[in-house]
């Protein structure tokens, strides 16, 4: 355990808040429809913006022609996107923009312009590759190089990438720091720096890229061994939507020929203006980046996006401030997805259980991108094992980083071939996987111990039979139980926050993070007010707002190790600073004081004490402002920390008469360290039960093979779960000792991992059958059932 | 209320006849009458309608009691009324076609899609929007500062943020006006009936749990 210092999180006895369950503090103006969203903003004079997109999967641009729309009373600004000649790689990609002063008179327009197009032949589906594909070699180009990092390739498998095959371009020291501004690991940017530079190998034009395989130990052997048992299988996930509630997009204003107001739906608030500088011509200063509240963003919002910038430039031309919000079509097309995964798996363990080897050719699809390959097996370290996979390149429009990248898709394929392993084992799932706990590296004794934990909560033991036997139950509905586990890193990212003590005792935070519905703001104030001692209402909390100290993205639940660090070490500092400025008063040194509920005293004495605000009026007519950081050695210890594990169970029923399946109840049991607001955490995991119930059975992004159009880019037919299709949900946090020391760790991504895997086993326990693609739609299951 | 009941209640309440779907479909037999202002009538199916514009016409709406005019055009959707004319924002514009709710206001007291009915034929009813539950507004109405300080809600936006049936809070506003709408008409429901309510809405970050929990306090707190 690290030694203590006045920066280290209170001991429990200490704790007011941190730890309990709080209310969010944007709870009542969410409540009441006060609440301002990007898509609320309504400067005077807003006008009105659409884009015209593509209706080729593959197309080149051979004309355009904007004259008719431009003469139409009321169009005030007209950009060409994506000039004649360009070759557009999916439907709905954007082509030219308008603003107008209605939205009739935009769409008027939008009718208007001709664009003729070459039409070029296209793929959308992600079936399996065909086995002869050659494994791409030689020197990754930039694109290559982007194209990995966007698909979020695991560092090391980039790092051999460049290292033995070399990359193409000359990396500057410039390009190096924008690639770490954006998140790529120091190791890899060190390879990059040092990958020998050769000539560019012209590569024949494929769909798929095939990577070497990785091998370890020695998986031939291994399978080998006479008394192993081997399962084998096809698991995999279909490309699903985001499907933000609020559609991507910015309200921009232009209140002098140099300044850009952008008010954005987006997770990255302080990380916009940076983006945007280049193609507006314009310095970050000029830039202002607003946002109160965001309808959702799962990891879909974190650059302003073409349109975003598009949307500027319409603003300028028009003199006018132009909103440029998607249309929900447009949001399922080309908003963000999550990439499928697939994979051809073979896995084997001794007869006692113990897992001896994998093998798994994997493929799948991110659109233009390729796909991400996900990491097999997941969690358990078998130590034999082969893994080789394939990126399917096709043209369904861009992936985006969607909670926990990569991970469910693995979760999926690694529980479901260990399940399918376990029942050839005649082994309760259960048993098998505890069996191999010690596989599952540095976490394994809390998987062990939720595992406990979820047995209870859920009746696994006393209710789980073997598939043989729920299948052979009399109903038409069958019953079953399924289970998972899941890892994720989760330390906070970069924050600065700024704390400021009024004379009159004002207190303000500044943060230019944001709020994604995590409750943020809640437990910025909740860890501010157990330091200070003072109440959470007295403390006015400002995010939202690129002129407020840096934070860093909302991706990969880094946010609350970040903020909770910051505003913890600002807090600490803010709190020394007002002690000492008043320790003279109260005839004591300032590690003397304390302050309680409002009233700073004496410990030992504490009749000797005064108020907060006659603490404040001793500052002086200036104020006082600290900003703490995250990460900061200056400050030790570290707030946070990564690595965190969590298990799920599902119980389900399947009618075989109509292939539906039900969640009758889910079980979470989850650990994230030092928990600052229960109640918010516990929403993450319920939401993240939710969501996860949503994609496993009913999400899918459908494609149609002859025109390479989504087929339900909308509400009613991209199904998300309903209220009514939401069982019992239980939730467990891991806390105390053991967990609470390890630090602040984030929680948005590991409970959305488990579901589908958790989901799919007990559909397959249920029906003595394994249907290995989710969604496990009615037409999937009765498919499954006519074998 | 239902998706399909209140696709229903769409197509029953048009005093013009006309549901938006219908009006859309209407363009081309609009777009040749002369301007006028006001409804003319036109046989259509051998039914007499009002047609209106083309060109904005006067609208006048009585929202939360209040009176709010403007000219409008008559495509013009009640949600975009709302949002675009008379900056009542918490009706919010997710699918724009009746698919999830996250619009719902209350007609005459009904629960409906307010993407799905157009401001013209709202004319004369009373519009209610999640604004008028509110009894006081509190810190962080529109901007940043954000806190609970100084806001009265209506009992259940109250049980809203006390079972945290909220994330990101963009589908929200439906919500609350969806179970206003089912509460209005019935105390005191069934989990079964809950669910039957509040089925055309949805919600992506997953607050069903909160949800259910909120109204099932909130139906207990009213008493048998």
């Amino acid at each position: 355990m690290p030694t203590k210092t006045p920066y280290s999180w209170p001991d429990a006895p200490e704790r007011k808040l941190i730890g309990t369950r709080v209310s969010r503090v944007d709870g009542p103006v969410k409540a009441a429809g006060k609440a301002k969203y990007t898509y609320d903003q309504h400067p005077a004079g807003m006008i009105y913006a659409r884009m015209l997109g593509c209706p080729y999967a593959h197309a080149r641009v051979t004309a355009i022609d904007t004259s008719a729309a431009e003469k139409i009373p009321g169009v005030r600004a007209v950009h060409i996107i994506q000039k004649s000649g360009t070759e557009i790689f999916w439907v709905g990609d954007e082509i030219v923009a308008v603003a107008a002063d209605t939205e009739p008179i935009v769409d008027q327009a939008l009718k208007a312009i001709k664009v003729q197009y070459e039409v070029l032949p296209h793929l959308v589906s992600d079936h399996e590759p065909p086995k002869d594909i050659a494994v791409a070699t030689g020197p990754a180009s930039l694109d290559d190089l982007r194209e990995m990092l966007e698909n979020q390739a695991p560092d090391n498998e980039v790092i051999k990438y460049v290292t033995n095959e070399g990359i193409t371009f000359q990396p500057t020291e410039e390009m190096l720091k924008s690639m770490a501004g954006f998140g790529v690991a120091q190791p890899v940017i060190n390879a990059i720096r040092n990958a020998p530079q050769k000539p560019a190998v012209e590569k024949p034009p494929s769909f798929y890229k095939r990577s070497a395989a990785q091998t370890e130990g020695e998986p031939d052997a291994a399978f080998k061994q006479p008394d192993v048992v081997t399962a084998e299988g096809v698991y995999g996930a279909s490309v699903i939507a985001h499907c933000c509630m609020e559609t991507h997009g910015t309200v921009c204003e232009w209140p002098d020929k140099d300044h850009v107001n952008v008010f954005v739906s987006t997770q990255n608030v302080s990380g916009i203006a940076p983006q945007m500088t280049g193609p507006l011509g314009i310095t970050a200063d000029k830039i202002h980046v607003h946002q109160s509240h965001i309808g959702g963003g799962f990891g879909s919002k974190f650059g302003p996006d073409r349109w975003g910038i598009v949307n500027a430039e319409l603003a300028r031309k028009a003199g006018k401030p132009v909103r440029l919000m998607l249309d929900r079509d447009r949001e399922l097309e080309v908003a963000g997805a999550r990439p499928s995964a697939y994979a051809r798996v073979r896995v084997a363990a001794q007869k006692d259980g113990t897992l001896v080897a994998w093998d798994s050719h994997g493929w799948g699809t991110g659109g233009p991108g390729g796909g991400g390959a996900p990491p097999l097996p997941y969690v358990f370290q078998i130590p034999n094992k082969r893994t080789q996979y394939t990126a399917i390149t096709n043209h369904i429009g861009p992936a985006r980083a969607w909670r926990a990248p990569n991970h469910p898709q693995a979760a999926i394929i690694t529980m479901g071939a260990l399940d399918d392993l376990a029942a050839a084992l005649n082994m309760d799932p259960l048993d098998f996987f505890l069996k191999n706990i010690d596989m599952t590296g540095p976490r394994s004794a809390s998987y062990a111990e939720e595992f406990k934990i979820a047995d209870d909560l859920m009746g696994w033991k006393k209710t789980w039979r073997p598939r043989k036997a729920n299948a052979a139950e009399k109903s038409t509905i069958k019953r079953g139980l399924g289970l998972s586990l899941h890892t994720w890193g989760g330390r906070g990212h970069n924050s600065d926050c700024d704390l400021t003590i009024h004379p009159d005792g004002a207190v303000e935070i500044k943060l230019g993070t944001q709020d994604l519905g995590t409750g943020t703001r809640t437990t910025i104030l909740m860890v501010a007010s157990d330091t200070l001692g003072i109440p959470m209402s007295q403390i006015m909390l400002y995010i939202g707002d690129n002129k407020y100290p840096p934070s860093g993205t909302s991706g990969g639940s880094t946010t609350i190790g970040g903020v909770s660090s910051s505003t913890r070490r600002a807090s600490v500092d803010a709190r020394a600073g007002l002690l000492e400025k008043v320790a003279p008063a109260l005839q004591a040194k300032p590690e003397e004081l304390e302050i309680v509920d409002g009233t700073i005293r004496v410990k030992a004495t504490p009749s000797r004490s005064m108020s907060w605000k006659q603490a404040c009026q001793r500052i002086g007519p200036v104020p006082l402002t600290f900003r703490g950081k995250n990460p900061d050695r200056t400050k030790l210890p570290d707030l946070t920390t990564g690595g965190v594990a969590g298990v799920q169970m599902a119980d389900v029923s399947v009618d075989t008469e109509t292939g539906i399946v039900r969640v009758n109840k889910m079980v979470a049991v989850q650990d994230c360290g030092l928990i600052i607001d229960l109640k918010t955490a516990e929403a993450q995991v319920i939401g993240a039960l939710t969501m996860g119930i949503s994609y496993s059975l009913y999400e899918e992004k459908i494609y149609d093979p002859t025109t390479g159009r989504m087929l339900n880019p909308n509400m009613q037919f991209y199904r998300l779960a309903g209220i009514g299709d939401i069982p019992e949900l239980v939730v467990h946090m891991m806390t105390g000792k053991g967990y609470d020391e390890r630090g602040v760790i984030g929680l948005g991504e590991p409970p959305v991992i488990s579901p589908g895997a958790a989901i799919a086993n007990a559909v397959t326990n249920a029906l003595g059958i394994r249907i290995g693609t989710i969604p496990l739609t009615p037409d999937r299951v009765l498919a499954a059932l006519r074998g | 209320m239902s998706d399909e009941d209140r696709n229903l209640q769409d197509e029953n309440s048009s005093n013009s006849g006309l549901s938006r779907r219908t009006f859309l479909k209407l363009g081309a037999a609009t777009a040749a009458v002369p301007v006028v202002v006001g409804p003319k009538m036109l046989d259509i199916g051998g039914k007499d309608v009002p047609v209106y514009g083309p060109g904005k016409v006067p609208v006048s709406l009585n929202i939360n009691g209040k009176k709010f005019s403007a000219e409008l055009e008559p495509g013009v959707t009640l949600l975009d009324a709302l949002r675009d004319h008379f900056d009542l924002t918490g009706a919010k514009r997710v699918c724009d076609r009746g698919e999830c709710g996250a619009c719902t206001v209350l007609l005459d007291g009904r629960a409906v899609y307010a993407c799905q009915v157009l401001a013209i034929d709202a004319q004369g009813k009373q519009i209610t929007s999640v604004e008028s539950l509110v009894l006081q507004e509190g810190v962080g109405a529109n901007e940043e500062p954000v806190s609970p300080e100084g806001w009265k809600l209506h009992p259940i936006q109250q049980a809203f943020v006390d079972n945290d049936a909220q994330q990101c809070g963009f589908c929200t506003p439906g919500f609350v006006m969806a179970s206003k709408a089912l509460l209005d008409k019935n105390p005191h429901p069934t989990p079964e009936q809950v669910i039957h309510g509040l089925s055309g809405n949805y919600c992506r970050c997953g607050t069903y749990k909160g949800l259910k929990a909120a109204l099932a306090e909130v139906a207990g707190k009213r008493g048998a």
